[in-house]
């Protein structure tokens, strides 16, 4: 399976995942500060700020759209529970 | 004592069915619950409560800041009635949408449908979810708001404070600017009904205040710090907060409140060149206590960290929430009992919905017998808690040995290292984490 590396750099610490890997997965596991609340795209709590590799994770749905927007997102920021790791990228909490 | 403090005093006193001026063209229209006794669960109250809603009346139109518990909407609708018409109300402003303050909107949107309503820009769902309109009924319109962002009523000019969190998401506060009116909604109030409403003239209420502080805001302080810092430029002469007293006597006084119980009094007390880890645990044979005592060995050999061991069988929670408040890492023991942590786990885990903990770090220990469900359960909760779990967690069976000591020692360093970032740059594959 294709592997991927997500680095969480608000603790510099990478992990090797398969790609298609939820963010929220990994995060949780390897105690970054990527914080959740409904964990299912719905209250924003986990946005996070994509610092590289923004076209390395899957594209964010019409919900997750409306839920950034409700919650001010600036450019380049996700939704941790929702957002699909497919190759490299560097995030952290937004 | 100001000058309408001094005025025949018997006409500030609340009264059935009447609206009460606190400020040139700006009326109470709220209503007193002094049965009340529990409020949201969380809080109780000696004396009740009020829900505190306005009616600000300018040359253009009439604005309705906030409505009350939908029991009390008959008091409500009473008091508005006494001061203005339906057909008068241009704007409808809602500060926070808890049912205490929405419950007579959908009826005040039906008596007065020209008006528009006003909300934040994280309340429109909310708005849907707790308003949901009958089928045959059109859905609320509305307009949201943000700071800077003002709506005139001709003469007057209502501004309005983005300030989220305070307790919700959806929260603000609105500026009446020619009046130096603050209508704060649930900032600034307390559960504490006296029907002479005024804080000058009320009797002394500072207790209520800090209580309401310390269970509805305190889990908000960066968010009650940013609210302040666009507060506190204003010119104030009255803050009409949504319970409680009106504080129209040096209302100042309420924000520095404010800003004193949201700083960080005991971080400032140490040195903030170190870490500070406490470790709490719970143990029946003292097995656990041991790997407690380890764990801070290994962890103070740390520079930088300092560790403090605590038996929670010998202490309140309230301090030990404090403690917790200011420290940079926390570590829980629990001995598996029944297949679960012990109790003085969970409360001491219970208690701490009142602090922000987010990015604090979390880690969980115990000796067990045979299943030994209770670490784990312990770590599942912090990061339910939006704590960061950056070791896994430390199980031993039974009574531990030199060797597994050893463990508990080498457990307190790592926990140590991510506290100072000792373990950044690593790699990790996601199969290896626990
Ligand atoms: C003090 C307080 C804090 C709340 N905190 C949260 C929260 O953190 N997350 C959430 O999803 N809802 C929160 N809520 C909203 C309640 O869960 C919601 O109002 C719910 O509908 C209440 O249900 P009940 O009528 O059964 O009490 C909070 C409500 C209150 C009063
Ligand atoms: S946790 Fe609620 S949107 Fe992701
Ligand atoms: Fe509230
Ligand atoms: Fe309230």
């Amino acid at each position: 399976m294709a592997k991927a590396k997500i680095t969480f750099t608000d603790i510099d610490q990478t992990v090797n995942v398969p790609a298609g890997t939820r963010v929220i997965e990994v995060s949780e596991k390897i105690g970054a500060g990527i914080i959740y609340g409904c964990r299912e795209g719905d209250c924003g709590t986990c946005m996070m700020h994509v610092e590289e590799g923004w076209n390395n994770l899957t594209e964010p749905s019409v919900l997750e759209e409306k839920v950034l927007r409700e919650n001010m997102a600036s450019r380049h920021d996700r939704l941790a529970c929702q957002a699909q790791i497919l190759g490299d990228c560097r995030v952290k909490p937004a | 004592m100001n000058a309408a403090v001094a005025a025949d005093s018997t006409s500030e006193l609340v009264r059935p069915g009447e609206a009460l001026e606190v400020a040139p063209g700006v009326h109470w229209i709220g209503a007193l619950d002094p049965t009340l006794r529990t409020f949201d669960i969380i809080l109780r109250t000696a004396n009740g409560t009020t829900y505190n809603a306005y009616l600000v009346r300018g040359t253009e139109g009439v604005a309705v800041i906030d409505t009350v518990k939908a029991g009390f909407a008959d008091d409500f609708f009473a008091r508005l009635e006494s001061v203005a018409r339906y057909d008068e109300i241009r704007v409808i402003v809602l500060n926070h949408l808890e049912p205490d303050h929405s419950g007579a909107l959908p009826e005040l949107m039906r008596r007065a449908p020209q008006a528009r309503l006003y909300i934040s820009t994280r309340a429109t769902s909310m708005l849907k979810a707790l308003l949901k309109p009958n089928e045959d009924e059109r859905p609320f319109e509305y307009q949201t708001v943000g700071t800077g962002d003002a709506v005139s009523l001709g003469d007057r000019t209502l501004r309005f404070l983005h300030t989220p969190f305070l307790h919700w998401p959806d929260t603000q506060c609105t500026y009446l600017v020619e009046e130096g009116v603050l209508f704060s909604g649930d900032v600034f109030g307390c559960h504490h009904c006296d029907s002479r409403l005024f804080n000058d003239r009320c009797g002394d209420f500072r207790f209520a205040f800090d209580y309401y502080y310390a269970h509805i805001m305190r889990p908000f302080k960066t968010h009650v710090m940013k609210a302040l810092s666009l507060i506190e430029p204003l010119p104030l002469k009255l803050v009409a907060p949504t319970h409680g007293p009106i504080l129209r006597d040096r209302p100042r006084r309420y924000l520095t409140r404010y800003r004193e119980l949201s700083s960080a009094s005991f971080t400032e007390r140490l040195d903030d060149t170190h870490k500070t880890l406490l470790i709490f645990y719970m143990s029946s044979y003292g097995n656990t206590a041991r790997m407690a005592e380890a764990i801070r060995d290994g962890a103070e050999e740390t520079a930088g960290v300092r560790v403090s061991l605590y038996d929670l069988e010998g202490g309140e929670l309230a301090p030990f929430v404090d403690l917790i408040e200011s420290a940079d890492a926390l570590a829980l023991g629990s001995p598996t009992i029944n297949g679960d942590a012990v109790k003085p786990i969970w409360d001491l885990l219970s208690s701490l919905a009142v602090i922000d903990l987010k990015g604090k770090l979390g880690a969980a220990f115990g000796s067990y017998g045979w299943t030994g469900e209770a670490v784990r359960m312990i770590e599942d909760r912090m990061r339910g808690l939006k704590m960061r779990v950056p070791v896994a967690g430390l199980r031993i069976k039974l009574i531990p040995t030199e060797a597994e000591l050893d463990d508990c020692r080498a457990f307190g360093r790592a926990l140590a290292a991510a506290m100072t970032g000792a373990d950044a740059g690593q790699t990790t594959e996601l199969a290896d984490l626990a």
